[in-house]
């Protein structure tokens, strides 16, 4: 039995199933994170294992014991949350706040010992965050408040910590301080991380094993290899405009469409620039010619039709010149994009020639009047 | 920041609690002297203590000044301070349920609640009170408290925004006072005597039994109130975060509302409706402490709530003497200009 582990769980609200048969096995120390569409029932399934909603049917376990019957003072000291919640506590210090973590362990009247204090300023110093201890919590920033509250769930010195949406309204320095953050918790401490994002990027490159929901089901369970390998990020969130690129997790704007009026002549990096300023001003263009291991092909195949490239390692070909100066010569303008030009791809210098030859203007990439 | 300077400054919390201990308790001193020796008799402090230390030692002379003040002055102030105290701790429990500043048994109708089932019993029952006391008029304020409390719950599942809950709340406690209104109007005159000058809200008139009363009442439901500080800090930062944390939120929800309501059910049944009191005085005392801790909140609020009271009782005997003020018209005269503060300054954080 893995560390985590959920069985035929089905979730909803008001005892309305909304997702059904979620079985899920996580190992301890990793990393789970849940991705989707809005709306698709990522916090559901989230406040279900975390016991803020009660389950529909199903089981789940942690560390070999049914989550159901614990008491929620044992739970507590087994899982922390980071919710969406709104808080706002009013005259409370950062210190006080974070110290709040250590509920399920003090006395009656919530007396903290000096280990309780040295866990406090421990799980701040975690964060980050030392300097913030006395300042008043409503007075933060959202993204220090949210650094605070992640203290508050560390502090609680959990085995589990769960988190909804833990980057929103974060700015991207706070949002990658804070998976860095997690990342340290689960190879340090051994936490095991479950946690909901909305930035694909970001969910592919921090998770040991990605939860896809989708519609009424998990529409995927598995490493981002695996489910990149099997699977669509286009189809997983219904992409009609734009893409997703796999090799670099990075995602480009609507592609333009249309006969190509530009051609481009790029490589080794130099042509990505152009692409996306023709992107932005929706002019469909073609390219090349490109080697296949190129980064400028990784782009140009995003964002355009009509891509020639070459096997890499090779010198270029007559053929690919062809194929190359036959979609040129249907373009009113070329863009040189300024790439070197060396033993393999000469081919390159024979393009500018022959549009020279049919007259059609050629621009550098520094020029701004080629899109006039 | 390293855990001896976290020390440092959380006791420098404890140091600023007991600062502001000791002021409030220096100012209830000294409202309690003022208290006992201004009034159409006035009584020289030091023959206050000589007449006390008499009475305690049993040797009492029987004489005008002796019984004005043990009989009339010393139950009155010590009523004034213990239900003030309670009323302000009913307000900061209320206020720590809804987790806003501005809710208090007076604004969300609750008060009038517990004066209208008061009011309706005073009437029909007064036979039966007769015999019975004031603790069953402290029972019928509690039924009328939690009634209110439990219809303005109801609307706070419907209204999630704290300023139209206000609203229903004031509507509603306005209803439960035209309901009281109307009952008054025809009922007998011998029966409304006494309710028309404790629908105003009145320490006039206590004695020692209203004092035992609320003695009973108050310390133990304080007692249990200050128990409840872990959890109601925990509260603070949201239902879904206290759950999280291992805290029962029905049954502790349920003891709130039911230690609230006994507070404030208290107060009314003894000394009528006290408006603002319960909203204004936690806030004086969070804005003291610089801390809304409940473990060190509730003991202050209580204290400062007494010392509110009590002055406030003081200019209501002696403003206009030989005419007296409602105690409630004097505490809404300062109170509600603490709340109107309030809610123009939480505005403003709301905004900037």
């Amino acid at each position: 039995m893995a560390y985590f582990e959920t069985r035929d769980l089905t979730v909803g609200y008001d005892g309305k199933p909304l997702i059904h048969d979620i079985n899920l096995c996580i190992e301890k120390g990793t990393i789970t994170t849940l991705i989707g569409p809005n709306g698709a029932g990522k916090s559901t399934i989230l406040k279900t294992i975390t016991r803020h909603l009660a389950k529909i049917y199903g089981t789940v376990f942690l560390d070999g014991n049914l989550i159901s019957v614990q008491t929620s003072r044992k739970l507590a000291k087994k899982l922390a949350v980071v919710l969406t919640d709104r808080v706002r506590p009013e005259l409370m210090t950062c210190a006080e706040v974070v110290s709040m973590g250590r509920y399920p362990y003090t006395n009656l009247v919530g007396k903290l010992t000096p280990e309780d204090r040295a866990i406090v300023t421990d799980a701040l110093r975690r964060v980050g965050a030392e300097d913030l201890a006395q300042r008043d919590f409503l007075t933060l920033s959202d993204g220090q408040r949210q650094r605070i509250l992640l203290a508050r769930a560390i502090c609680q010195e959990p085995e589990v910590l769960v988190l909804d949406e833990p980057t929103a309204y974060l700015d991207i320095r706070y949002k990658m301080e804070l998976l860095d953050i997690l990342r340290q918790m689960a190879r340090e401490k051994g936490i095991t991380v479950i946690l909901s994002l909305h930035e694909i990027d970001f969910a592919l490159k921090l998770s040991d094993n990605l939860i896809c929901v989708k519609g009424d089901t998990i529409y995927a369970f598995g490493s981002p290899e695996e489910i990149l390998r099997h699977h669509s990020i286009e189809d997983l969130y219904n992409m009609e405009t734009g893409s997703y690129n796999r090799l670099f997790g990075s995602v480009e704007l609507k592609k333009p469409v249309g006969k190509p009026r530009v051609f481009v002549i790029a490589g080794n990096g130099f042509g990505a620039k152009v692409y996306r300023r023709l992107q932005r001003a929706q002019i469909p263009f073609a390219t090349g010619i490109l080697f296949e291991n190129d980064i400028d092909a990784q782009i140009a195949w995003e964002l355009s039709d009509q891509v020639v490239t070459a096997p890499a390692f090779e010198p270029m070909t007559q053929e690919q010149v062809d194929a190359a100066a036959k979609i040129l010569v249907q373009c009113e303008r070329v863009i040189h994009s300024g790439t070197p030009t060396g033993s393999l791809n000469q081919a390159n210098e024979s393009l500018l020639r022959i549009a020279r030859e049919n007259g059609i203007p050629i621009f550098r990439e520094e020029d701004t009047a080629w899109n006039r | 920041m390293t855990s001896t300077e976290e020390k440092q400054k959380s006791s420098f919390h404890h140091r600023r609690f007991i600062l502001v201990m000791l002021l409030l308790g220096s100012l209830l001193l000294l409202g309690l002297v003022l208290n006992v020796s201004t009034g159409s008799v006035t009584i020289p402090p030091g023959d206050i203590l000589r007449m006390l230390w008499n009475a305690v030692l049993g040797k009492r002379t029987g004489s005008t000044q002796e019984n004005i003040l043990l009989l009339i002055r010393l139950p009155r102030l010590l009523l004034a301070g213990i239900l003030g105290g309670a009323l302000a701790v009913s307000g900061f429990l209320l206020q720590s349920f809804f987790r806003n500043p501005i809710a208090g048994p007076f604004v969300l109708g609750i008060s009038n609640g517990a004066k209208m089932v008061v009011g309706l019993t005073m009437i029909f029952f007064s036979g039966f009170l007769r015999g019975a006391g004031s603790f069953a008029l402290v029972l019928a304020a509690f039924v009328g408290a939690l009634m209110i409390t439990l219809l303005v719950l109801l609307f706070s599942q419907k209204v999630r925004n704290m300023s139209m809950l206000l609203v229903v709340g004031i509507m509603v406690g306005y209803i439960c006072s035209a309901v009281t209104d109307f009952c008054i109007t025809f009922a007998n005159e011998q029966d409304i005597v006494n309710l028309t000058s404790w629908s105003m809200g009145t320490f006039c008139g206590a004695g020692w039994d209203d004092v035992k009363t609320a003695v009973w009442i108050c310390v133990p439901t304080v007692l249990a109130a200050w128990l409840l500080s872990k959890p109601m800090w925990a509260y603070s930062l949201g239902e879904g975060y206290a759950q999280s944390m291992g805290l029962a939120i029905k049954l502790f929800r349920i003891a709130l509302i039911l230690l609230s309501s006994l507070l404030s059910a208290c107060v009314t049944a003894l000394a009528g409706p006290v408006s603002f009191l319960g909203i204004a005085v936690p806030h004086i005392t969070r804005t003291l402490l610089k801390s809304s801790k409940p473990a060190l909140a509730i003991p202050a609020t209580f204290l400062c709530g007494s010392v509110f009271c009590v002055l406030c009782d003081l200019i209501a005997r002696t403003a206009f003497a030989p005419t007296e003020l409602a105690i409630g018209t004097v505490t809404s005269a300062f109170g509600a200009p603490v709340v109107i503060y309030m809610m123009v300054r939480r505005r403003r954080q709301e905004e900037g």
